[in-house]
């Protein structure tokens, strides 16, 4: 660090407020779309919600504005100290007697009601952070991945047992952070293969091929692994090089003969076929690892074998492990039960609202499907349907891309970093909205299942609103003490 | 830093999933916006009028399915203020029978949002509610002059029987803090505010539906959206069956007339609730239907203080029915056998402590004590227990273990029962008497907790369930009054037994004294000629004339109903208690009263108890 260092007004990115300020106004007005059912309107009332959130907007300015004038370096030096502090008031929440709707997660201070896990996220940010740009640290050493997955699930663990579950996945985007730092992608490989074998398992598994005796889902699955699996090994064991073909030809191909041979001339299980190929493939793999004692064919065998466990045990979670509620929650997304009065019900007032925008919506404060309790929790999780309604797609498009252009810029001023811990922070930074975005956009929309976090900066309450600012105002800071 | 290539070029990759993600956010938009159909139609907003459909709320039963409680439609007016248009006013109040002044009242009242925080002006508003099906026919006729008035059918609670009230409740309008409390409910909704009304309010309520119709741009009704497919249907209530039975409820009502007091059966075997008077009570059709907020006012101001449910709520000391406790505890810590006498010439005479008592033979053991109820004996037991020295070490220990006792047979807390409000009663620890006497005190000091004076304070609740607990010789099972929810078991709670700290041969023991009691003792009165009735009577005193009450169970083997009768100021507990007690269990058991008992219970029906309180 050098002693030249110019004012934080100059350095400070400028683009990024510009962004906020934009997305904060937007969202306050949504706020007063989706409160409003009254003639008169009164937004700047204190007892009404838009005059709350109009406060706590001016609150986060401040919030702002005092961080920016701190020191930057106070965030590197305390950085375990606060992560330490907001573990201890997540610990103690647990054992709060102060219920708001079911959820023991607010601390209540007087007038004022705070949810630590909305804070929680920035501190373990900063830890991280501070851990990772310790000179010793490397991402391959077993030792300092193990604390680093410590670091993240001590919060998560202690939020499920408030039982925010919502709360909690979204530590879940830190490992967008941890894949930039290196991680290997097989583990974001392996996640995405896991969810997409647990959906088409699941959607398809009842549905059964003209032969009467193979499910669409295992057998979709495990053609999945096979093709997956060739894939792999032509990708990363090219000491071999006709390998991926033959495993190819002869995992597709015995697959369609199989399905034909079933289909037109005597019926039998498939996936039995598909499981014997898979066995014959894990051997072949096998031989060449001895052979030739490269270990990628050792992980490609691991894939295969733990694809398999994998999804015979989903059925088991699904029916034994999950609520009942969440079971629900996910056979409706999945097309899988039609229940659009029951837990369907949200999401298909909320889609009736949107689609209700048109292309230019409704003109503000006009919407009416958002309106009272047809659309629950209107002006928090679900807050993007007014914009849906009121902004019509216009609207809910700018939105959208004002998130995507602030995500973007995030990456850029993460790049710029001058030390692994600006660069750490700010891409926990941009994860967490991301995946706030995701989430709760896709939920609105019918896409992701219903989990309820709010959309950054648009969603009424203070706690949420400030532990955003906060977040992103850190970062901030700490972009605006670099050199160049 | 040193910089790695290899990783930077990462970013790429996850910029690259942030905008494949909003591109598919994008496409979903244009989807659901632009190029479906289905929702298309949904641009003009005026096209929708969502319809609250409200469920049927379950119909109570008594034990023997004889129907208590039931529905009747009624119909509530709604309002869309936004779709008024050229309203005549003096049309509209002839119609409905209301004046002007009310009309703007309520217009006034429906938009202030401190009154009615869900207002919206899009939405159906409460405008009246609850008239009559002749009154709304009038209306209906008329409704095509009104636009933005809508009629809802409702339904209202209707009561078989005016006896009760105290356990089946009633419903009504609900409140602000209801609806901050729990969210299904909006302005209009009902709610039970009493009774087993409240307790099982989740049971009995349903789940309400919505139905979505489509409107023309005239705000004709075209039919439902899509066929019904986005309605919700409504969830009818659970029925309930109480383990009441009516006939002995109305009976035990009866003989209550004009005296303030509770009555309170239990089933031994099973916990069930068979009767729970609470004197003076109330006709609970009287709180149903638009008078229900004058009524509840006039019954809340009434000096005799009908709302509140005695048998749960109200504490009395227990008098001579808490010996039975007493002789129970002694004999499991060994302070007394069956064997034991102790002394009673007057009453307990000890130190200059003087505590009186009737005459009769003396010294006396165990179960003579009971029968004739001595103060002496179970002051001696007391004074006994609290000053054994060596085997507890000091006074405290001593009392804390009474108090354990105590409190295993349901006493000091809540015993659980499914009806809101029940008081907890009394029973002191040494840490209460330490406070009071600065720590310097002995068994002499709270010698009359021992004959349930004193500190000591019960519900007429928790006494019956006393008197279940011997007729079961060591356990109950937390009395309740609803048997059965239609298509749902019964909270665990409701078929646990409760042990008590007491070994069930000490039980055999106390029965033979309360026997003693009916065949030749204080409980004379309460002898049926072919029922081994068991019983103890209690006089409580107080600043007033004595309180009157019986405790006892029938038949003395396999019992069926075990009761407590108390009657504020009735005097001896052998004037009102005995003579009520034995009619219930004589009611309960053969079905039907003798006829000089018919007579007896008419001449008992007819006394009155003077209490000073005169504007009734």
């Amino acid at each position: 660090m050098g002693f030249t260092r110019g004012s934080v007004w100059k350095n400070v990115d400028w683009w990024t407020i510009a962004l906020y300020l934009v997305l904060v106004i937007c969202g306050w007005f949504s706020v007063c779309g989706a409160s409003y059912d009254y003639g008169e309107p009164n937004f700047f009332d204190i007892t009404t919600r838009a005059g709350k959130q109009l406060m706590w907007i001016g609150c986060s300015l401040g919030l702002g504005f005092v961080i920016l004038m701190l020191e930057d370096r106070i965030y590197d030096t305390y950085a375990y100290l606060i992560y330490g502090v907001l573990l201890l008031l997540l610990f103690g929440t647990i054992f709060n007697p102060h219920e708001i709707k079911g959820s023991r997660s607010w601390i209540v201070l007087g007038p004022v009601s705070l949810q630590p896990a909305e804070f929680a996220k920035f501190a373990t940010a900063l830890a991280l952070g501070k851990y990772m740009n310790e000179y010793t640290f490397q991402m391959q050493r077993t030792r300092n991945l193990i604390a680093v997955l410590g670091i993240i699930l001590l919060p998560m663990i202690l939020i499920i047992l408030q039982k925010e579950t919502g709360s909690a996945l979204v530590y879940l985007s830190f490992f967008l952070m941890l894949y930039r730092e290196g991680m290997t992608g097989a583990v974001l490989f392996s996640g995405i293969c896991a969810v997409i074998f647990f959906i088409v398992g699941l959607r398809f598994g009842a549905e059964i091929m003209p032969d009467d005796m193979t499910s669409w889902g295992e057998f979709s699955v495990l053609t999945l692994i096979i093709l997956l699996s060739a894939f792999l090994v032509g990708r990363f064991c090219r000491q071999v090089p006709q390998l991926p073909i033959y495993i190819f030809g002869i995992g597709g191909g015995g697959t369609l003969l199989g399905t034909l041979f079933s289909n037109y001339v005597i019926p039998f299980n498939v996936c039995h076929l598909q499981l014997i190929i898979c066995g014959a493939i894990v051997i072949a793999l096998l031989y060449f690892y001895l052979k030739e004692q490269i270990r990628e064919y050792l992980y490609i065998i691991l894939f295969v074998i733990g694809s398999g466990i994998f999804f015979f045990s989903t059925d088991y979670v699904f029916n034994h492990v999950l609520e009942p509620h969440q079971k629900i929650r996910i056979e409706v997304l999945l097309g899988m039960k039609d229940d659009p009065a029951g837990a369907g019900y949200n999401v298909n007032q909320s889609k009736i609202a949107i689609g209700s925008g048109g292309l230019f919506g409704k003109g503000f404060l006009n919407g009416t499907q958002t309106k009272l309790k047809y659309v629950p929790e209107q002006d928090t999780d679900f807050i993007f349907c007014t914009i849906g309604e009121e902004q019509g797609f216009v609207g809910s498009a700018v939105v959208i891309s004002l998130f995507m252009a602030l995500i973007l810029r995030l990456i850029v001023l993460s790049e710029r970093q001058e030390t692994r811990f600006g660069r750490v922070y700010g891409y926990c930074v941009l994860g967490i909205f991301f995946f706030h975005l995701f989430i709760n956009v896709g939920m609105v929309l019918g896409l992701t299942p219903v989990i309820g976090i709010p959309l950054p900066f648009f969603s009424y309450g203070g706690s949420s609103l400030w532990g955003f600012t906060i977040l992103l105002f850190v970062f901030l800071r700490i972009d605006a003490a670099r050199e160049k | 830093m040193e910089r790695n290539y290899d990783l930077e070029k990462r970013k790429y990759v996850i910029a690259g999933a942030v905008v494949v993600i909003v591109l598919i956010f994008l496409i979903r938009l244009l989807t659901l916006q632009i190029m479906s159909e289905d929702y298309k139609k949904n641009a003009d907003s005026n096209a929708f009028l969502k319809r609250i459909q409200y469920p049927s709320r379950g119909v109570i039963y008594d034990r023997n399915d004889k129907l208590l409680v039931y529905n009747q439609a009624a119909y509530d007016i709604t309002v869309i203020m936004k779709e008024i248009t050229e309203l005549d006013t003096t049309d509209l109040c002839q119609t409905l029978k209301i004046t002007p002044e009310f009309l703007r009242k309520k217009f006034h009242d429906i938009k202030d949002r401190r009154l009615n925080p869900g207002y919206s002006p899009y939405t159906n508003q409460v405008f009246l509610t609850q008239l009559s099906a002749e009154d709304c026919g009038v209306f209906q006729e008329k409704l095509f002059k009104f636009p933005g008035f809508y009629i809802q059918r409702r339904t209202i609670r209707q009561y078989t029987y005016n006896a009760g009230a105290h356990i089946l409740g009633d419903i009504a309008e609900v409140s602000k803090s209801d609806m901050e409390k729990d969210d299904y409910y909006i302005p209009g909704d009902f709610i039970g505010k009493l009774g087993v009304e409240r307790s099982y309010e989740k049971q009995l309520r349903g789940e309400k539906g919505i139905e979505i119709l489509l409107r023309d741009a005239r705000g004709r009704i075209q039919g439902n959206y899509m066929d019904g497919k986005f309605d919700k249907v409504p969830v009818a209530g659970k029925n309930l069956r109480l383990s009441l039975d009516i006939e002995l409820q109305q009976l035990g009502e009866r003989l209550l007339e004009g005296k303030i007091g509770s009555i309170v059966a239990i089933e031994p075997s099973t916990g069930e609730v068979l009767c729970l008077v609470s004197s003076p009570s109330y006709d609970p059709r009287q709180m149903v239907g638009r008078n229900r907020g004058k009524n509840h006012l006039i019954l809340a101001r009434d000096p005799w203080k009908p709302l509140l449910n005695r048998a749960i709520m109200g504490t009395y000391p227990p008098g001579s029915t808490f010996k039975t406790s007493q002789a129970l505890t002694y004999l499991q810590e060994g302070i007394i056998t069956t064997g034991t006498s102790y002394p009673c010439n007057g009453g307990f005479n000890f130190r200059g402590l003087h505590v009186g008592c009737h005459s009769h033979p003396s010294p006396l053991q165990l179960i003579p004590a009971i029968a004739t109820s001595c103060n002496g004996y179970f002051c001696w037991g007391l004074y006994h227990m609290i000053g054994a020295r060596q085997k507890y070490g000091s006074v405290q220990k001593a009392l804390n273990t009474w108090r354990d006792y105590m409190v295993s047979m349901g006493f000091g807390y809540p015993l659980g029962i499914d009806l809101p409000g029940e008081k907890r009663g009394y029973i002191p620890n040494a840490s209460v008497y330490d406070k009071a006497y600065h720590g310097s005190w002995n068994g002499l000091t709270i010698i009359s907790i021992s004959i349930g004076q004193g500190e000591v304070t019960l519900t007429p609740l928790q006494i019956a369930n006393l008197g279940a607990t011997i007729a079961n010789r060591g356990y109950f099972i937390t009395p309740h009054v609803v048997k059965e929810v239609e298509g749902e078991p019964l909270d665990t709670l409701y078929s646990k037994k409760r042990y008590t700290m007491v070994d069930r041969s000490h039980y055999e023991e106390v029965v033979q004294g309360m026997r003693a009691a009916v065949l030749g003792g204080t409980c004379r009165g309460a002898n049926l000629p072919d029922i081994e009735v068991c019983g103890k009577t209690g006089t409580a005193q107080n600043r007033g004339k004595d309180h009157s009450a019986f405790m006892g169970f029938a038949p003395m083997k396999d019992p069926k109903i075990a009761i407590a009768v108390y009657v504020e100021n009735g005097g001896f507990g052998a004037v009102y208690g005995v003579p009520i007690g034995r009619l219930m269990i004589e009611k309960y058991l053969k079905g039907k009263l003798s006829e000089e008992d018919e007579t007896l219970a008419t001449e008992i029906q007819n006394r009155r108890i003077d209490y000073g309180i005169h504007e009734r």
